[in-house]
């Protein structure tokens, strides 16, 4: 059983209250921080812990936050980024639907180490109602005094503030959410300048993911040192994985990195294996736009090694034979389910939340779309596969925001690894409207390594 | 004097395709690129060094940066956006030197062409457009898409300028131009992805005194004169610069004329199809300049525009036209043709008298004789 920390007091009951959150142990992080520790220190502590972002990119966050510009006179904001909207993932939600006063102890403990005096929750615009849960947990903490002037008698002020979306993808890209919550049209800038030198207002800023907030509970509760000793290698602590697709069990879990894929599948601590004894096809280890694996590279790398559930071992192999941790959005596939289908449904999101500043993501993704409905319905001829990899090629890298590659990757690591079913749907137009391809041969022991 | 040694930072060197220039510091690559000028300098539909924030969102002007820096050497692992990346010293950029960008930028232009209409045959801005020259230098032939183009609804954004959504490529500059110069922008871009559009919110006029300058910046037909539609082909007419004393704007402008008649009247452009900047200020015109002084006699005509842009509109020589003074007999090697075809050098008729042609001269007599002759 892999070590809870954030989930830990999940389950007592009305966790949600700030009373029963408080007796639980709530609140320590911040006395401690505020008491004990130096903002640098928190800092500090942040890099000893080897925290790296749970939004997707996994960029370690001690370094993040000494990015941080600090000019004098100007304010500086910490933006928690809660639009979380990629398909397959809902491990924040779950967070700030339980146990808000985690993310909210997590804020102050980070805006004193920032040294932000206002800091903002910006959340996805169909969350309504977690909004309200967040302004309750918000408010409860200021009446007890961890909110507003002179937190403890340190002398630091800092106030919460939730600010919804309107829908939109795009707006966790984090300066289209910038731009949102300044409230204009949610464009990703055009970096640099960055946002830890040009963020909100043209303010220095720091905006990290739910989780990656979180985090600074245990961290400071335990202290860097020993949060890194759990988990393995660069991937330290615990990750929340929300499982999705054609599991037993689907849900959040808390994993601490050092189990297998495989073990996180099929044993019943966690996904409890894939019903009606279908077996596994393909898998998304990390929401909707990291590279999709087949069965037989996704349980073991391309070396022969048994893959885990970490950043390393899943980005092994490049995108070649691997894929990436990102946020943490684990989707399923079983051999009942069409690849191309799922591919299309991939483009179809992507198509709709590409906010069209630049061209290639604007127009490319629409194209995708389409060529993938006629290979889905049987209209689609064999150019139409190089086709569509040659769109996939032009608008990844080429775009002004990261929106342009979550795009091309799944599509990419479609063909790559699922090109047979793509030229079933080419070469039995009609019998691909009957039945799936199957799962053929993506769960075969891979038998020589894979370039 | 302390304060000006400041301001004046050593010029920093960049490599572009293999030429370097010294720049400013804050320079763009593509300014320093346009230093240079020629096939060196990327393209650009969404940039506007008149436009403040302007750029980065068409994505043709894409470079490939070999070298960060000569304190980072590093490569930059992305194609970068030229026109809003600043230059470093010792940057080495590769242009149309690099195969990667040359690649990635057919792929834009093939992008950019997906849902254009392609209507240049009824396009007034055809001769003067962007994309028409873009496509053209930068793009392949033929297309691979096989869908239906998507289309939008027309809409009236007042009496003097025509909205076109269907050629927009969304490069905001109209939006800027609207921040920009005028004091309520009432048009943007609603909706979002493909079906992103400029409108006004909700169908409102575009009433101010400096809209007209949309027109000047739209790089595709989208947006264009009304009082210029359909009257001609912009190839057809004559550039001529003009000015007169406006109270509202710098009053310097081209006037296209065919005859006498002032057909259109826009702001003076650059090599770059940029507006013309007087002492640092660009030139921007108003709206009653533009649209409502359509007479020769409204204006103080300086003489013919010198057009300098890549591009058709710049083949009509008014300028440093030279007659010729030699004879045609001199030309011709002493021979005085009657019949004025074609006086190019090769070609056979010229060479002719045509009394001395068998008969009377078909054009298939006249196949045979230049055959046997081969």
């Amino acid at each position: 059983m892999g070590r809870k920390l954030l989930l830990e007091k999940a389950h007592v009951e009305n966790i949600r209250s700030y009373e029963v959150y408080r007796k639980e142990g709530g609140y320590r992080s911040v006395e401690k921080a505020l008491k004990t520790l130096s903002p640098d220190q928190v800092t500090e502590e942040v890099k000893k812990s080897g925290l790296r972002g749970r939004g997707g990119a996994g960029f370690p966050t001690g370094m993040k936050w000494s990015f941080l510009a600090k000019p004098e006179g100007v304010p500086r904001y910490l933006v928690v980024n809660a639009d979380e909207s990629e398909p397959g993932t809902f491990k924040d939600r779950y967070l700030m639907e339980f146990i808000p006063h985690l993310l909210i102890e997590g804020m102050i403990t980070s805006s004193y180490a920032l040294g932000s005096n206002r800091s903002y929750i910006y959340i996805r615009g169909e969350y309504a109602w977690i909004t309200h849960i967040l302004e309750q947990a918000i408010e409860e903490a200021r009446q007890h005094g961890w909110l507003g002037k002179n937190i403890l008698g340190s002398g630091f002020d800092c106030d919460i503030y939730v600010q919804r979306g309107a829908g939109a993808y795009i707006c966790g890209e984090e300066t289209a959410l910038l731009e949102s919550l300044e409230g204009k049209r949610g464009n990703p800038r055009i970096k640099p300048p960055f946002p830890a030198v040009k963020g909100l207002w043209g303010c220095p800023t720091v905006v990290n993911n739910v989780e990656t907030v979180a985090a600074l509970v245990p961290i400071i509760n335990e202290g860097g040192e020993e949060y890194a000793k759990i988990g393995v290698g660069k991937s330290t602590g615990t990750k929340l994985i929300s499982a999705c697709g054609n599991i037993n069990k689907p849900g959040v879990y808390e994993i601490d990195m050092t189990i297998s894929v495989e073990e996180f599948i099929y044993s019943d601590e966690y996904c409890g294996g894939i019903p009606q004894g279908k077996k596994l096809k393909a898998c998304i280890p990390g929401g909707s736009s990291v590279p999709i694996l087949p069965a037989n590279l996704l349980l073991k790398t391309a070396k022969g090694e048994t893959r885990m559930m970490n950043y390393e071992s899943l980005a092994d192999g490049g995108f070649a034979s691997g894929s990436m941790m990102g946020s943490g959005g684990f989707i399923v596939i079983d051999d009942s389910q069409c690849v191309v289908r799922h591919t299309y449904t991939l483009a179809r999101f992507y198509r709709h939340e590409s906010c069209g500043q630049c061209s290639p993501c604007r127009e490319g993704t629409g194209w995708m779309e389409k060529i993938l409905w006629n290979l889905e319905t049987g209209k689609g001829c064999s150019s139409d596969i190089d086709l569509l990899w040659d769109i996939q090629r032009k608008i990844e890298g080429n775009t002004i925001c990261p929106l342009g590659d979550a795009a091309a990757w799944p599509v990419a690591a479609a063909i790559r690894h699922f090109r047979d079913e793509f030229e079933w749907h080419v070469t039995h137009p009609e019998e691909a409207q009957k039945r799936n391809f199957g799962l053929a041969h993506y769960a075969d022991p891979l038998t020589a390594p894979v370039a | 004097m302390a304060d000006e040694i400041k301001k004046a930072p050593a010029p920093l060197k960049v490599t572009i395709d293999n030429i370097t220039v010294e720049v400013p510091a804050g320079t763009t690559i593509l300014n320093a690129a346009r230093q240079i000028g020629g096939d060196v300098t990327p393209p650009a539909m969404c940039y506007y060094s008149k436009l403040e924030g302007s750029g980065g969102k068409c994505r043709t002007c894409l470079v490939e940066v070999a070298a960060g820096s000569a304190a980072d050497p590093r490569p930059m692992p992305k194609l970068v956006a030229s026109c809003r990346t600043t230059v470093m010293d010792g940057m080495v950029v590769k242009n149309i030197t690099s195969e990667r960008v040359q690649e990635a930028r057919a792929g834009v232009v093939e992008f950019l062409l997906l849902n254009h209409p392609l209507d240049c045959p009824v396009c007034d801005q055809a001769g003067e457009c962007h994309l028409q020259d873009l496509g053209y230098e930068h793009g392949k032939e033929g297309t691979r898409y096989q869908f239906d183009r998507r289309t939008f609804e027309k809409e009236d954004i007042g009496p003097t300028i025509q909205l076109h959504m269907n050629r927009c490529i969304l490069c905001y500059r109209c939006t800027y131009v609207a921040d920009q110069l005028t004091d309520n922008r009432v048009h943007g871009v609603l909706d979002r992805g493909d079906h992103a559009n400029i409108s006004t919110h909700i169908s409102k006029a575009i009433d101010n005194n400096f809209s007209g300058n949309m027109i000047d910046v739209c790089p595709v037909g989208a947006l264009t004169d009304k009082t210029f539609r359909f009257k001609n082909r912009v190839w057809f007419t004559k550039p001529v610069d003009a000015h007169r004393d406006c109270p509202d704007c710098c009053g310097k402008v081209t006037l296209w004329q065919r005859g006498d008649e002032v057909l259109r009247v826009t702001a003076r452009k650059d090599e770059w199809g940029e507006v013309q900047s007087y002492e640092g200020k660009p030139g921007w015109i108003c709206n009653t300049c533009r649209f409502e002084k359509k007479a020769a006699t409204d204006w103080v005509i300086e003489g013919p525009t010198s057009i300098n842009r890549h591009s058709v509109i710049s083949q009509g020589h008014y300028l440093g036209l030279q007659k010729p003074k030699e004879t045609i007999q001199e030309v011709m090697g002493g021979l005085n043709p009657r019949l004025l075809m074609d006086i190019h050098d090769v070609s056979e008729v010229n060479k002719l008298e045509l009394s001395q042609l068998p008969g009377a001269a078909t054009s298939a007599n006249y196949k045979n004789e230049s055959t046997k002759s081969e």
